[in-house]
């Protein structure tokens, strides 16, 4: 007999442990995705509990079921058209009433419906006590007292969940919401029209139709009239509305959405009077304490300051050990091929092409592990909200929300996943300002470039040079900010109204989850588009493979084999030795000057030729000219392309490659133009389309694209003619 | 003392003080993302802390911190109650 395989959803408020929950109930069995059309993020994990398939999906964590914002309309659009088996409402039972508004809505859907009454042991030491049969009695929706970050209560959770799924569905009126006469009339009213002239396209029931049109809810509105051939019953429905919508607010005063977020409210006031008793005001919080430092007037900035810094530190120093061990490992591999394999192009093409490429780009994961790591742990302790309180003043003056400072912190790490934690942002305009000025913090993917330039030509001030870098990033973006926010994008700014959640010790589970999802992004974009920009680089650079050389190499070294050969019969052992070396480098010494010779003429030279008068006066030649347009493909390439172009040998590894470039003729101005230019222009193919995704428009998308190049050349044409200017 | 002045804004409070909330006012957008919140009409309020650039603040209702600026808190019409 094939097992049956129940749907179940989980719901909650932001913060009230919902993804440890689900952590815990699949464990490393999940799929992350993007919930279609959108780039919220959707995870879903199937587990064998209880005789079942369970197929679990973590639902965005929302306050509401209002179309606010879109976390908000996919979780709700998933109770409505999915028709999950079974949704589990999570309660942070230290926060009972707020989180019962959105059990209240979820009630209103008359959905199978089931609280998971979560972290009841943080509530007791707070002093508060639920009384759950009460609870379940009063709402007549099943309650289990779950400990997420225990595991506690999950096995019963599934448990329950199994079986009233597999009850027969039957919808129980009784426990819902009841609005005053006033309101219960209007809905009455909205409802005898919504069943007489709309009974095939209503959302949901009657009821709940009725009540969000009654608030004015317009995807609703728009999903009862696509069902509907006439004019004349749309335009007769939304008079309806408005008329009764005119009866409430004339009675009332007020809105009618804000009377029924009023009188939900007062219900579940009800609610609570009767299944929480408050012990005496004995609370020792904890987070308060944490706050009186961390959010404190004098100690709040220093500390944050100090978080970023340590984060950076911790990224660059210590997963320079492992960086180490990865290029060691890419080199043994390299050396081992060598031998193996006779040569052919397929040699050339694995040992150039793809561990050359790849291998120069596989260094930087252990960065990019550590660099997710801390921001898993900032974003899992409650930190995170934190950052964004003491940051929105500041954010407030570029016109944007303190949440954009998530976005622009995470851009550090990689623009990717940035441009979509924008989501979190609720205006339009913010989240596409914020998009917009995010590819200029610069990614983790850009620092390989400067850590290669600023080390061969800074020195000892490589890592001062990084780091205005990265300053004049953020001033850029401030700067890009201030002005598309008085121009194209004006408006006014979201509310900012944010839950500081209480601090909580993070999971060592959820922050791996955590962790390992990010830098598997990362290893997909190595396994696809940098697999397929290395080969590709190598092919335009390899090819044509019959060049016309200057001079014939073979013969010349063939020459200089025989001069030493004719010297060494009347040299004495020692001698030899000395000879056999001169001979060695004067080979080596051909063999470069062919090898450059041959990347010159090959396609990519050529396209590197064709438009290196564009980059010529902000001092980059033709093979920066060629890394910089496969850095579109990906910012990591620009090394591995100035590997393939600039070294000699098969070596990948930073010293050598520093030397290469010294030896090249690029100076320390053109270095800096260089790295400026890596900076500012074009944000990678991925990021563009994120760009594109995330504001939904090819215009910007185009705009992010033109704004950026032209503000790249032309900083670098500031910093490369005025060096030259000063004498540098 | 439990006297009541009819203008006092949200905004008006220190650090530690209560007040329980009367009205709130501004665009239809945030009246009802601070309802929802769980800021309604008689629900009481303590002001727990300003930002150290003393924008935004956090203040503390029904038991969570919540963070609000200073413009918004502005539009929040609160009585004050005598401190426990």
């Amino acid at each position: 007999m094939p097992r049956k395989t129940i749907t179940i959803a989980l719901a909650g408020n932001p913060n009230s442990g919902k993804t440890t929950l689900f952590n815990n109930i699949t464990g490393a069995h999940q799929k992350v995705g993007n919930w279609p059309g959108v780039t919220v993020e959707k995870k879903e994990g199937v587990v064998i509990r209880h005789g079942h398939d369970l197929k679990i999906i973590d639902l965005p964590g929302t306050y509401s079921l209002t179309p606010f914002s879109i976390e908000e309309i996919v979780a709700r659009n998933f109770i409505l058209e999915e028709h999950p088996d079974v949704v589990i409402d999570i309660i942070d039972a230290s926060n009972l009433e707020r989180s019962l508004y959105l059990a209240t809505q979820l009630r209103e859907i008359d959905c199978r419906v089931l609280f998971a009454l979560n972290m009841a042991d943080m509530a007791q030491s707070r002093g508060i006590r639920i009384d759950a049969d009460k609870l379940s009695e009063l709402l007549d929706v099943p309650v289990v007292f779950t400990i997420g970050n225990r595991n506690e209560g999950v096995d019963d959770l599934l448990k329950t969940a199994v079986d009233l799924a597999e009850k027969s569905f039957q919808i129980s009126q009784g426990r819902r919401v009841k609005y005053s006469p006033d309101i219960e009339t209007a809905i009455l009213r909205l409802q005898e029209v919504l069943v007489r002239d709309y009974s095939t396209s209503i959302p949901c029931n009657p009821r709940w139709a009725s009540i969000k049109l009654l608030e004015n809810d317009q995807i609703v509105r728009n999903a009862i009239v696509s069902g509907t051939p006439t004019e004349a019953a749309v335009s007769l429905l939304d008079m309806e509305i408005q008329k009764q919508r005119h009866y409430i607010q004339a009675r009332f005063d007020d809105d009618p959405e804000i009377i029924m977020t009023d009188e939900r409210y007062g219900f579940i006031a009800g609610i609570v009077k009767e299944v929480v008793t408050t012990s005496t005001r004995h609370r020792v919080d904890i987070s308060r304490n944490i706050d009186l430092v961390l959010t404190n007037r004098f100690l709040g900035f220093p500390i944050f300051i100090f978080f970023i810094w340590a984060m950076f530190q911790l990224t660059f120093s210590i997963g320079a050990y492992p960086m180490e061990w990865i290029e060691s490992g890419v080199s043994w591999i390299s050396t081992a091929l060598d031998g193996l394999m006779a040569e052919s192009l397929i040699k050339n093409l694995l040992l150039n092409g793809i561990v050359a490429g790849v291998g120069s780009v596989i260094v930087f994961l252990p960065n990019i592990l550590i660099l997710f790591f801390c921001i898993s742990l900032f974003e899992d302790t409650g930190y995170m909200a934190r950052a964004a309180f003491l940051m929105d003043k500041i954010m407030h003056l570029i016109g944007l929300h303190g949440k954009s400072f998530i976005p622009m912190l995470m851009g550090f790490g990689c623009n990717v996943p940035a441009i979509m934690s924008a989501r979190t942002l609720e205006s339009e305009k913010d989240r596409i300002l914020t998009i917009l000025i995010t590819p200029f913090m610069s990614c983790s993917a850009r620092l390989p470039i400067y850590i290669v330039l600023a080390g061969a030509f800074f020195g000892e001030r490589a890592g001062t040079v990084i780091f205005a870098i990265y300053l004049i990033g953020i001033l850029l973006s401030i700067g890009t900010g201030r002005v598309l926010r008085s121009t194209i994008l004006k408006g006014l700014d979201a509310p900012f109204v944010m839950e500081l959640p209480p601090y909580r010790i993070p999971m060592i589970k959820s922050v791996m989850i955590h962790m390992w999802d990010r830098s598997r992004q990362f290893l997909k974009k190595m396994g696809n588009i940098i697999l397929v920009g290395s080969v590709v680089v190598w092919a335009l650079s390899t090819f044509p493979s019959d060049i016309k050389y200057s001079r014939d190499y073979d013969l010349d070294i063939a020459g200089i084999n025989a001069r030493y050969e004719a010297l060494f019969p009347s040299a004495n052992p020692a001698m030899i030795t000395a000879l056999e070396s001169n001979r060695d480098e004067e080979i080596d010494r051909l063999k470069m000057a062919r090898h450059a010779e041959r990347t010159e003429k090959s396609y990519m030279g050529r396209l590197g030729k064709l438009v290196e008068p564009v980059f010529l006066p902000i001092g980059i030649d033709w093979k920066g000219s060629v890394a910089l347009i496969s850095g579109f493909v990906a910012k990591e390439i620009v090394v591995s392309t100035m590997g393939i172009l600039y070294v000699v040998k098969g070596d990948t590894d930073t010293e050598a490659m520093s030397a290469a470039l010294r030896d090249s003729g690029m100076t320390a101005l053109s270095a800096l133009s260089l790295m400026f230019f890596v900076l500012i222009y074009l944000p990678c193919m991925a990021t563009v389309v994120a760009i594109r995704r995330e504001t939904g428009s090819i215009g910007w998308m185009m705009f992010s694209l033109i704004y950026s190049s032209t503000l790249a050349w032309a900083i670098s044409f500031c910093i490369y003619q005025g060096g030259r200017f000063l004498g540098y | 003392m439990n006297a009541t002045s009819p203008d006092l804004r949200l905004s008006q409070l220190r650090e530690g003080q209560s007040a329980r909330i009367l009205r709130v006012g501004g665009s239809s957008v945030l009246r009802r993302r601070i309802f929802e919140m769980g800021i309604v009409k008689g629900a009481e309020i303590t002001v727990e802390k300003y930002a150290p650039l003393r924008d935004p603040l956090e203040i503390v209702v029904k038991g969570y911190h919540l963070s609000l600026r200073v413009e918004e808190a502005a539009q929040i019409m609160v009585e004050r109650v005598p401190q426990g």
